[in-house]
């Protein structure tokens, strides 16, 4: 590949106390491109990716977008360079109905600069429509959707806002099959559009199905990068587990 | 999965639902509930007091006494909603007011060489007072939200402080009597009297007409379904009936004939045979109204309150969404000094003087009347108009139960029972309607 990478972390350290979270970690990603972050709970992916979400401010290390090194040290920095996350624990405030938290922190406003909710709900109406056509709880708080409906709130914002770069934290963990699906036909979609996205999972079944390259990390060290095609599940377990390389694969 | 995707589908459609009366109506039930424990209590009362509490004098009385506290409710909601509590808001009170005394009699006299009486002198020490109480609110915030001492302890705190920089500033005197413009804002000094009353009630009335009408408008601009006109019409009449109601309740006390008998002596002139006056709405109540359209409309249409709300509902939620929210944090306090600080013109102006003991132990009645009014100490909910009913329905009771002849201590006694049965009944309420 010899075009620019739409990410790029490099060197990426931090810690919290004494822990080493994230140790000199490096991936990168491309536009068009899923790269899955495996690991344990606690190997530091949903850390690393906190990184460039903004979450977290990172210790030591470079972020470069597009090849140009960036700046990113909150969540609307990260928005600035149109990464957009979809969190494992899902951040939709629940007492707001679906557009309320689509639209959050960009609101949609009339001339008189007061929130336009009909407008808001009419763009929900249409963005939902295409995503999730059973969706009809425009009126209600997400607290009494279902946890696919939640989900297709959060995706829906990353989608409406033209996201570039779209890091998913196991965004299947709380969906039932079907659900699953539309998430999955949804990433394959997302991809045809030159987005790039970091998807963090525990299944590698999912991983492999989903993702070009996957990215492994043990104990906050990047265990290795490898083309999900050269691998078997068997072999992304040895590296999840054993933290070692099957022999000529590293992508 | 899919079946509860359809089953959700089915209910939300509008047309496949047989729609009860309420329901077409589209009424808040928490606010009914509250309108209707606010009725029973009137008419208990009114029966005790055998006639004594619903009548015009009694209701004028007990408006301005809700106004100070209902004032500090509104922002107190916004405090609450994002999770936060603010113990200071008597004492900030007491400040605010020993600031605009302290103005009117002394300070700017002396800056500016103004006499006692000069035109503006009312005005500046209340841009003063709102500027000082806006300050030390934001302040408040700045230490809640940027060096994240929580806010129950800067509070409890600023309770302490800002009572004794008021005790300071004034040496601990009663300052007084207030400048006469000045204490239009107290209630029965300063009122619209009949015609201007009845001018309110009509522009009240079309303004409400046109909010329904835009709104229906609104939503069938972007093809939503809409209620039924014969709904719209309902809560339109119950609306105008509403505030032509109290306009004329207000406008029915009428000004004691001694008491006209000595203004008119005052300007060297003889009350006319049969003449008559009323005091109509106080500015006071007027103040209030303002507040609570302004409050209401911060919290449902504008950033602020999405990001108020929002923050309550889940603040990582509002942070990951690019929310400020230390930012909102110094905001909400600041809008709550600010409040404080219009509260405590609105109380020294009913005293007419500015005394120690101003808007003590205030912070536990504010409190009480956003929670009465439905706002959740878990945040994410509360409403303006919640609030404020809040402070109607506390104040109706303490003044209900000292008419009736109730002794003091049973009168605290019951207020605070009344708290924790609210809230108890919002509990249960909202596990029945699995409403969060």
């Amino acid at each position: 590949m010899a075009e620019t990478p739409l990410v790029e972390l490099n060197d990426i350290s931090i810690a919290f106390g004494g822990v080493q979270a994230v140790d000199h970690v490096s991936v990168d990603l491309y536009p068009g491109e899923v790269v899955g972050l495996l690991g344990h709970n606690g190997a530091g992916k949903s850390t690393l990716i906190k990184c460039l979400s903004g979450a977290y401010r990172m210790d030591s290390g470079e972020i470069r977008i597009n090849g140009e090194p960036a700046e990113i040290n909150n969540p609307r920095d990260a928005r600035a360079y149109n990464i957009e996350t979809i969190y494992q624990t899902l951040a939709l405030a629940d007492n707001l109905d679906a557009a309320s938290n689509l639209f959050l922190g960009r609101e949609l406003t009339t001339m008189t600069g007061l929130v336009d909710d009909g407008a808001m709900e009419s763009e929900t109406r249409k963005v939902m429509g295409r995503l999730n056509p059973y969706f009809q709880k425009f009126s209600s708080p997400v607290s009494a959707l279902s946890g696919g409906q939640r989900q297709s709130v959060a995706i829906a914002r990353a989608v409406y806002f033209n996201a570039r770069i779209l890091i998913m934290d196991e965004p299947t963990a709380a969906l039932g099959p079907q659900e699953t699906r539309m998430v999955a036909d949804l990433i394959q979609e997302l991809k045809k559009q030159n987005l790039g996205i970091f998807l963090i999972d525990h299944d590698v079944h999912q991983v492999k199905e989903l993702c070009d390259r996957a990215a492994v990390m043990k104990n906050g060290k990047l265990v290795g990068v490898v083309k999900v095609d050269d691998v078997t599940t068997d072999d992304l377990l040895g590296m999840i587990i054993a933290g070692k390389t099957p022999e000529g694969v590293a992508a | 999965m899919t079946d509860t995707a359809s089953k959700d589908a089915d209910t939300d459609l509008p047309q496949a639902r047989k729609r009860g009366l309420v329901a077409s109506l589209e009424l808040d039930m928490r606010l009914l509930g509250m309108i209707g424990a606010f009725i029973v209590i009137a008419v208990v009362f009114n029966i005790l007091t055998g006639g004594r509490f619903l009548t015009p004098r009694n209701v004028f009385n007990l408006t301005i006494q809700t106004v100070s506290v209902a004032i500090m409710a509104t922002g107190m909601v916004f405090v609450i909603v994002t999770r936060h509590i603010d113990l200071s808001v008597g004492s900030l009170l007491a400040t605010t007011s020993a600031v605009m005394a302290m103005l009117q009699t002394e300070w700017l006299l002396q800056i500016f060489g103004f006499s006692l009486g000069h035109p503006a002198l009312p005005w500046l020490a209340i841009l003063g007072g709102l500027v000082a109480g806006t300050v030390i609110g934001a302040f408040n915030g700045y230490l809640i939200g940027y060096l994240t001492i929580p806010a129950f302890i800067v509070t409890l705190g600023g309770l302490l402080i800002w009572r004794n920089v008021a005790w300071y500033t004034t040496n601990g005197q009663t300052i007084g009597p207030l400048n006469e413009t000045y204490q239009m804002f107290g209630g029965i000094s300063g009122t619209l009297g009949t015609t201007w009353s009845w001018t309110f009630a009509v522009v009240a009335s079309v303004a409400a007409l046109y909010a329904l009408w835009s709104a229906r408008r609104t939503k069938q601009g972007h093809g939503f379904p809409v209620k039924p006109l014969w709904a719209e019409g309902a809560v339109g009449a119950i609306a105008v009936g509403a505030i032509m109601g109290f306009i004329w309740l207000l406008n029915s006390y009428e000004v004691p004939q001694r008491v006209l008998e000595r203004d008119f002596e005052a300007r060297g002139e003889v009350l006319p045979e049969g003449y008559t006056a009323a005091y109509g709405l106080p500015i006071s109540v007027l103040l209030l109204i303002l507040v609570a359209l302004v409050m209401t409309i911060v919290a449902r249409r504008t950033r602020l309150g999405r990001y108020i709300f929002a923050t309550g509902g889940n603040p990582d939620a509002a942070e990951l969404s690019g929310i400020n929210t230390r930012l909102l944090t110094v905001k909400i306090f600041a809008i709550m000094g600010f409040l404080c600080a219009l509260s405590a013109v609105v109380a020294s102006a009913r005293l007419s003087f500015h005394s120690n003991d101003i808007g003590t132990l205030d912070e536990l009645r504010v409190i009480a009347a956003a929670v009465i009014g439905g706002t959740a100490l878990s945040g994410g909910i509360g409403t303006i108009y919640g609030a404020i009913l809040g402070a109607l329905i506390m104040q109706s009771l303490q003044s209900g139960m000292a008419m009736v002849g109730v002794d003091a201590p049973f009168q605290n006694i019951v207020v605070g029972a009344v708290l924790i049965l609210a809230v108890l009944i919002d509990i249960i309420y909202r596990k029945r309607t699995g409403d969060t």
